[in-house]
């Protein structure tokens, strides 16, 4: 080290945590994008990792209100507890909240129906992409976390996306340095993952240090719940019991949030931030793996939605 | 100095690097399962994968290898990025393409390493990629390069075979004049000695594991040139407020309220009245903070403007940048030829003026060319429309580091890091700090002193 630093200065920047580091690389990122592209958005779920992504946002522009929109994809399956703190969010910080609909992609026909308690996780990147294109964005900036599935793993933090939305995992931008490379032509676009190099116990530890707002069902509470491939479904709106299935109220939280039809509960009784904490360090499956039934299909299933236009 | 340090979490970052099948994914596979940094659900994943491409044993490189490409050909192809913690540290890995048709991919994930993990095939020894991929770890400036002799246990951990490999690393780093600390350890990954738990059979070897290196090897960022930042963005609050805040990432040093800035290129000056960093105010700042910086004057500062410390060693406004490129795509970059360069201090058209040398893998000494290839590793001069505010690449890695870009695909298709300017004949910053308290130090933090022969100024 340098001679020439203080004690002081020496015990400062010793004192800077993995939180720390992942924060400011993450404000670096989205600060970054807004720079260097016209019209981006945030894709807000009401998920945790988008609430983070949100409060990265709002701390990276702070005192400054934030320069770009939130796009919420509705898959209509959604949570009441979620909308309700979506809304309840984007009012408290003053944010235009863009929402695109999957159910008016398939009453325009652009999406075949998958009936009333099919999964609509799938077909959300039709209605991304022509929301999207519609509102002219060309940079999303989306949740994603390169531990969360091993075809995340190797996306890059910009990443591209051609004029059908695609991804082409052989043909990524280098990115040195994290030196991002946001030039696209008319019709491109890209997608930008700030919070690419957090675990999901980071994103709790900074969820709990920061006292971020989450929507309720991340936290322990009683529910009607079907047992469905061994996941625990939320009885409701798409999800009905068959003859073969017993609802029944089970003491769950969940671990994502997404599609109704097809996110499934844990049983748990953490009920606070450091209950979730210690629950998360001590868990021995992946969160999709656990409550995402639609990345269980193949050990693919992630690569080929992605190569489709999904998050 | 002595340590005041609190009790944090730090995070490292890691790169694995070494010739295809020289067992980095399989290492990477070895810490994650030892360092138990992998899910019940992922194992039975590799198990399952396991049987479908492999010879039905246990294949932990199926962990990391996550493109169907990929797992089908046996082969990393992409730099693919884990994550794991032990008590003392949370990781960051990236483990990149052996494959020289992906060089790319492997300086993409060495650029941010703290430190680079270069396997070796204790029987096959130091191969040309072994030599490219130290090449550019030395390059790139990583803090630290682990020596990872592997398959040990295949040339029954013959003690003179790991020296042979240790010999040869180390020359290469000698003949390129890097500084950068070799720590040498014999594994095998595929069971595990020497990774996380000492080796049963290397009687010899009574040095650190692998992990035990990981865990403790110093990787903190410390002050070197000075405080800088490249403003990506003027905040602004709406509603009466005056508030204007310039916000960016802090490089090379610590700022405080109250310092003396300058502003460049336009070399206006002015005084620090209020940070914040995070959103939060504070009264000081150190390298690799997002912040933002109030100025006292009401200056002409935007976008792509470099703050920086009146009492630093102070950036080059640079239209004629020297740069060490690793060369990324399949197009061949000429005299002549146009490209983008892109920095934090903005994007700049310009021309490859001159093409100096190129390194030699064989020999590891400079050549003369016309024209550079994929994975080639030179030195050019590169003539810019409008100035950047560069460091040298050594004395400060972000603000020393860019990329080229192809103006008429927009493709990413080099790596540069700036050596200086032509026509700066010594090839050290313009203006010397005007006062002590941040004066740079050569070699600092085991930064690579000079890659090159630093002789290109008596060739313009």
């Amino acid at each position: 080290m340098s001679i020439d630093t203080t004690q002081e200065e020496f015990a400062i920047l010793q004192s800077r945590s993995h939180l720390d580091r992942l924060e400011a690389e993450a404000i670096t990122i989205i600060r970054e994008v807004v720079s260097g592209c016209e019209s981006p958005v945030l894709l807000f779920s009401g998920g945790k990792d988008s609430a983070v992504l949100l409060w990265l946002a709002i701390k990276a522009f702070s005192p400054a209100r934030l320069p770009f929109p939130v796009m919420h994809v509705d898959t209509g399956h959604n949570f009441p507890e979620v909308i309700e703190y979506r809304d309840e969010f984007v009012r408290k910080y003053n944010i235009e909240l863009v929402v695109a609909s999957v159910q008016e992609s398939i009453d325009r026909g652009d999406i075949p129906d998958p009936g009333p308690t099919g999964s609509r996780n799938r077909q959300q990147a039709v209605t991304l992409l022509s929301a999207i294109r519609s509102n002219k964005f060309d940079a999303a900036f989306g949740g994603g976390r390169r531990d969360e599935d091993k075809a995340r793993a190797k996306e890059r933090i910009l990443s591209f996306r051609d004029k059908k939305g695609g991804w082409e995992p052989r043909a990524q931008r280098p990115e040195p340095w994290n030196i991002l490379n946001p030039r696209i032509v008319k019709g491109e676009h890209l997608r930008a993952f700030p919070i690419s190099n957090w675990t999901e116990l980071d994103i709790w530890e900074y969820i709990a240090r920061e006292d971020i707002p989450l929507p309720s069902i991340y936290f322990s509470h009683e529910r009607v719940v079907i047992e469905r491939d061994g996941m625990l479904l939320s009885v409701g709106g798409p999800v009905v019991a068959e003859d073969d299935e017993t609802p029944r109220k089970e003491v769950v939280r969940y671990r994502t949030v997404g599609d109704m039809s097809c996110t499934g509960a844990i049983r748990s009784e953490a009920s606070s931030y450091d209950d979730v904490l210690a629950e998360v360090k001590t868990a021995r499956i992946t969160e999709r793996g656990a409550t995402r039934a639609d990345d269980n299909f193949s050990e693919s299933a992630m690569e080929d939605r992605k190569r489709e236009g999904y998050f | 100095m002595s340590a005041t340090a609190t009790e944090q979490n730090t995070q490292v970052r890691i790169a694995t690097i070494g010739s295809v099948d020289d067992g980095k994914s399989t290492l990477i596979g070895r810490l994650l399962h030892d360092s138990k940094g992998i899910f019940e659900d992922q194992l039975s994943a590799v198990s399952k994968a396991s049987r479908r491409y492999g010879d039905g044993s246990f294949n932990l490189a199926l962990l990391t290898d996550g493109l169907r490409a990929e797992r089908e050909q046996g082969i990393t192809i992409d730099v693919a990025y884990r994550y794991f913690a032990t008590p003392k540290r949370s990781f960051v890995l990236a483990d990149t393409p052996g494959h020289a048709q992906f060089t790319r991919n492997m300086v993409t994930g060495a650029s941010v390493s703290d430190i680079a993990i270069v396997l070796v095939d204790a029987r096959h020894g130091v191969v040309e990629q072994t030599r490219r991929h130290v090449s550019i770890a030395a390059l790139l400036g990583v803090s630290h390069l682990i020596l990872a002799v592997n398959k040990m246990d295949l040339v029954e951990w013959s003690e003179s075979a790991f020296d042979e490999v240790v010999t040869d690393v180390a020359e290469i780093l000698t003949t390129l004049e890097s500084s950068v600390p070799l720590h040498a350890i014999p594994i095998c990954a595929t069971d595990g000695q020497n990774v996380v738990e000492k080796s049963v059979e290397a009687s010899w070897y009574q040095g650190p594991s692998v992990l035990d290196l990981l865990e403790t090897l110093d990787v903190a960022p410390v002050p070197t040139v000075g405080a800088r930042l490249a403003v990506q963005w003027t905040l602004r609050e709406h509603g009466g407020s005056d508030y204007r805040g310039y916000a960016g990432r802090l490089e090379g040093g610590v700022l405080r309220v109250g310092d003396a800035v300058t502003v460049h290129p336009k070399g206006n000056t002015s005084v620090v009245t209020g940070l914040t960093r995070a959103g939060s105010p504070t009264e000081i700042a150190v390298p690799g903070d997002a912040i933002a910086i109030e100025l006292a004057d009401d200056l002409d500062v935007g976008k792509f403007d470099v703050i920086v410390a009146s009492a630093a060693v102070q950036p080059l406004d640079a239209t004629n940048i020297v740069a060490d490129v690793c060369w990324l795509v399949d197009t061949e970059l000429k005299v002549g030829d146009s490209l983008i360069v892109r920095h934090p201090s903005g994007e700049a058209h310009g021309k490859v003026a001159r093409i100096l040398h190129r390194l030699d893998l064989d020999t590891l000494k400079n050549s003369s060319t016309d024209t550079l290839v994929l994975n080639d590793i030179a030195r050019v001069a590169i003539q810019l429309k409008t100035p950047l505010v560069v460091d040298a690449y050594n004395s400060n890695r972000v603000g020393g580091s860019a990329i080229a870009i192809d103006p008429v695909t927009n493709a990413t298709i080099g790596a540069l890091m700036v050596v200086g300017q032509e026509d700066d004949r010594s090839l050290t910053p313009t203006k010397k700090a005007s006062s002590t308290t941040t004066s740079p130090k050569k070699g600092v933090r085991g930064f690579v002193k000079d890659f090159f022969t630093l002789k290109v100024n008596e060739e313009f």
